[in-house]
Parts: C-alpha cells; structure tokens; sequence
C-alpha cells in the first residue's frame, strides 16, 4: 500500500494532541508525554505542527538546532544523548528565533503537508502530534494528511474554567 | 527545501506589494498564482465601504498576543468595561477569534442572538453605552465547533466590520485569537481604511509565552501597526490567607521588563493573578466592579488609564498636524 512505502511506515502509534484552547498546556503535556514514552524505553517522535507559536524546541533544549536533508527527505533533529525522541517543527526552520511566520492558510497547509510526508522518522512506536489552538487550517490539513494512515486517537488537554 | 523556506519566509515582499507574485522569493510558493493575479490585493470599491462603516470610530485598539491563554479576553473584556465606566463614552468590543470565542461568555451574553435591522447587524448590548460583536452569538449551540479554513474567517471578519452597525464609537476594542495568522493580517488590513491606535500585547512572565510574543511584536512592526505597549498577566500571586507573593509563573529570562527594554516597548503594567478573575469570567461579571479592592483591580485601572491616554494624545497630535 501507498501508506507501506512512506517515511511514516515505521510509525506505530499516531497520536494528536488537542485543546481548542490556548494556553493550557498541550505543548508541555506532549513534552512530558514523549519524555515519559522515551523513559519507558519507547521510540518517540513529536511534530510540532504549531507554525506560528512552536514551543517544543525550547521545551527540549534543542532550539538552535538545524534540520538537514537526506534521501527520503527531512532529518528530524535527535533529542539528548540517546537520540530517543526525534522532533520536528518549524522552529528550526527560521533564521531567526523571532520571526514571526505571518502566513495565511494555503501557506501553512502546505508546509504541515510536507512535514507529515517528508520528514524521515525511521522507526517509532509513537509519534506525538502538538498542535496549535482552534479548529482551524493547521487541524484541518493534518488531519487530513494523516488519513492514510491509522490515528491512535486524540488527547484533548483543559483546565478547569 | 529548508533553504527556500528560510528564504521566502525572509524575502516575501508582501502580498499587497507591486513585486507580489513576481519576486524570486515567491517561487514555489503555494500563494504565488493568487498573488501574481492580483487577488491578494485589497480591493478599493470594498475599502471604501468599510471606510464609511468605521467613520465614526474615534479609537481603534487591537489586543493581540501570539501566545494562547495569556489573558487577551479578559483583558479585552475588562478594557471595554473599564472604558464604559465613562457613561459618556460609546465603545465596542469586536471578537474576532472565530475558533475560541470566548467574549461572550465572558461579558455575560451566552445565548444572545444577532439582530438585523435595515442599517445592518445590531451589536449586543451589555450596557446602553458598551456593544459587543461575536461569531459565538451566530451558533445554534455554544458547543457548535467552527471548523473553518483561513478565506471563510477572513469573509466573517469583513463582514463583522461591514455589515454592524456599531454607530458613534469613541472606543472600538477588537479581541483576536492566538498567532499571526489570517485573522490578524486580514484585521489590520480591513482597518486601514480607517486608522488602529494600535495594539495592546499581553504576555505572562515566562520564556515560552515571551518568545511568541516577540514574534508578534516583530509582526506589528511588519505590518506597521504602532504598539501602545505590554501588559505582563499572571504576574505574581499573593495568597489571601499568608499575603505571601509567589512567582507562579517565574519570570526566567526577566519577564515582560526585559523583553520590553531590549526591543524598546512600553511596559504598560503587571496584572497579579487573582483565582476572583477567573471566576467572574466564568460567571460573565465584570471583575473591576467584582472586586474593586484586588490589586489586580488597581492594575488592571492603570493600564486602561495608560492606553486610554496614549489614545488621546495620539488624536491630538494627528489633529495639531492636520
């Protein structure tokens, strides 16, 4: 099958993480979540497909890092000494850090396209999905771009008001 | 492939611009048909009607912030009533995050529906002197999800600016969602067919929030929208019981006052996180009239002070010059 043969054939687990809300925490809760995964000696992969406000370099200390390219595609940037948790975002794509990504939504759907069908995971029993708030081009466009493929399921974080 | 991006992200010359379209930075971008046929490009006929809805709106405050979850809402809302405090002033609040509304609830008009009249949309009226507009009052049910794509919020964002009839606003607040995507240029290009006083950024203390935070002040700056200033949110607690203040959230790089001094922003003031906010937002009450007593109350009066005063004087010198 076509799904057989791409960078996401190795994906186990797909999992998306949720909120419609800002500000509660999806982006730490993914952090924690591969962290844990990783500590339970799984192969963890997150995309971070918040273009406008990616948090997860910097959660990992691993913002000034590059992404490169091979055959298949994109490198994800490893995490820590073991490479256990491989990351990908737009974040590493900015000359500056403070560039503001002011792209309206064709732009934005085509770049999420390319980061679930070019980034080169390997191996992985999970790959952690954060999004940005709202229901918006970016969950439209990944959820779409992961149809061909099974989705774990959803984990929609809150907070209490 | 991460080589072109990091350049068109560099060089777009703007999809308003004579080079849109046309310039090497545009090649391969998914825009670039659109941009090159002109369709990017405001339209005069349209700018000129929104120009005659929005000429009598003396102020226009945007609130903005990059980072979700800062207090942009809440901040909006208690602007607005912080404003209609003065019973000779009209002002209006604007939400315009399509996904995540959240003035409604906030303002106490759950459930409220739009009306039409022959001079368009009425605004929903908390006070005689304090309207507010929101995709929320178009949903059957609050829970109704708006799963739309970037052109159908921009539609909903003109519309709002066309078809209400706000009438005579001193004040016109408008609340936007997270990010620096459609909803914030198509905002700021809607409202240059009257002017925008300028926005108002909320933070909280940590990096996280702050490194968003100065992406959108690099965003206003690309688009020209001057900044009024900073507010830091959830600056601080002190408990009730103790009085002992605690850094919730703690301000590892220096907080909102480093971030403002190195990209030379006005700090308009540190709000303390109160759990009464919370409350009255969920209940729809104002918190300044809740708790007038909070120093987070003391705070929040400040700042309005502030802003309300960069406004003023802001109209006068455009009135000396003119």
């Amino acid at each position: 099958t076509l799904a057989e043969r791409t960078n996401l054939a190795g994906v186990r687990h797909i999992l998306l993480v949720l909120s419609g809300k800002g500000g509660v925490g999806k982006s730490t809760i993914s952090t924690e979540l591969a962290l844990a995964l990783r500590n339970a000696g799984k192969r963890v992969g997150i995309l971070d497909v918040d273009l406008c406000g990616p948090s997860i370099p910097r959660m990992l200390r691993v913002q000034d890092s590059a992404v490169h390219q091979c055959d298949s595609g994109w490198v994800p940037v490893f995490v820590g000494q073991d490479q256990a948790i491989a990351l990908m975002s737009i974040g590493f794509l900015l000359e500056r850090p403070d560039d503001a990504v002011v792209w309206r939504g064709p732009k934005k759907n085509a770049l999420i396209k390319q980061f679930v069908t070019d980034v080169a995971w390997g191996d992985l029993d999970f790959l952690i999905v954060d999004t940005p708030p709202g229901t918006s081009d970016e969950h439209i466009s990944t959820v779409e771009a992961l149809r061909p493929y099974q989705l774990l399921g959803a984990i929609l974080v809150t907070t209490p008001q | 492939l991460a080589a072109q991006l990091s350049l068109s992200l560099a060089e777009c010359p703007g999809t308003g611009s004579a080079q849109a379209g046309r310039a090497a930075a545009c090649q391969g971008c998914p825009n670039q048909g659109l941009c090159a046929a002109g369709a990017a490009r405001p339209d005069p006929a349209e700018a000129a009607e929104l120009r005659a809805r929005l000429r009598a709106v003396r102020h226009t405050v945007l609130v903005l912030s990059g980072k979700g979850g800062v207090g942009k809402s809440t901040f909006s809302a208690l602007l607005a009533h912080g404003l209609a405090a003065d019973e000779t002033k009209q002002v209006a609040l604007l939400d315009i995050d399509i996904c995540g509304p959240s003035i409604p609830k906030i303002m106490g008009l759950e459930g409220e529906q739009v009306h039409q009249s022959g001079s368009g949309w009425s605004p929903v009226y908390v006070e005689e002197n304090l309207g507010v507009m929101s995709v929320g009052f178009l949903l059957s049910s609050p829970d109704d999800a708006v799963i739309w794509r970037g052109p159908k919020k921009n539609g909903l964002i003109k519309q709002f600016l066309r078809d209400v009839d706000w009438g005579e606003v001193d004040y016109l607040i408008v609340d936007t969602p997270p990010g620096t995507s459609d909803e914030h240029l198509s905002i700021v290009q809607y409202l240059s067919a009257t002017h925008i006083d300028g926005a108002v950024i909320v933070t909280t203390p940590q990096e996280v929030s702050l490194q968003d935070v100065r992406k959108e002040i690099n965003f206003c700056r690309k688009v020209k929208l001057p900044i009024i200033g900073v507010v830091e949110n959830m600056s601080g607690f002190v408990c009730p019981k103790c009085k002992n203040e605690s850094q919730i959230f703690p301000p590892t790089t220096g907080g909102a006052e480093k971030m403002c001094q190195n990209l030379n922003v006005s700090l308009l003031g540190k709000v303390p996180l109160d759990p009464q906010i919370g409350k009255s937002c969920d209940r729809g009450q104002s918190f300044l009239a809740e708790a007038p007593e909070s120093p987070a109350t003391l705070s929040y009066r400040n700042i309005i002070q502030r802003i309300q005063e960069y406004c003023e004087q802001h109209h006068f010198q455009e009135e000396k010059i003119m």
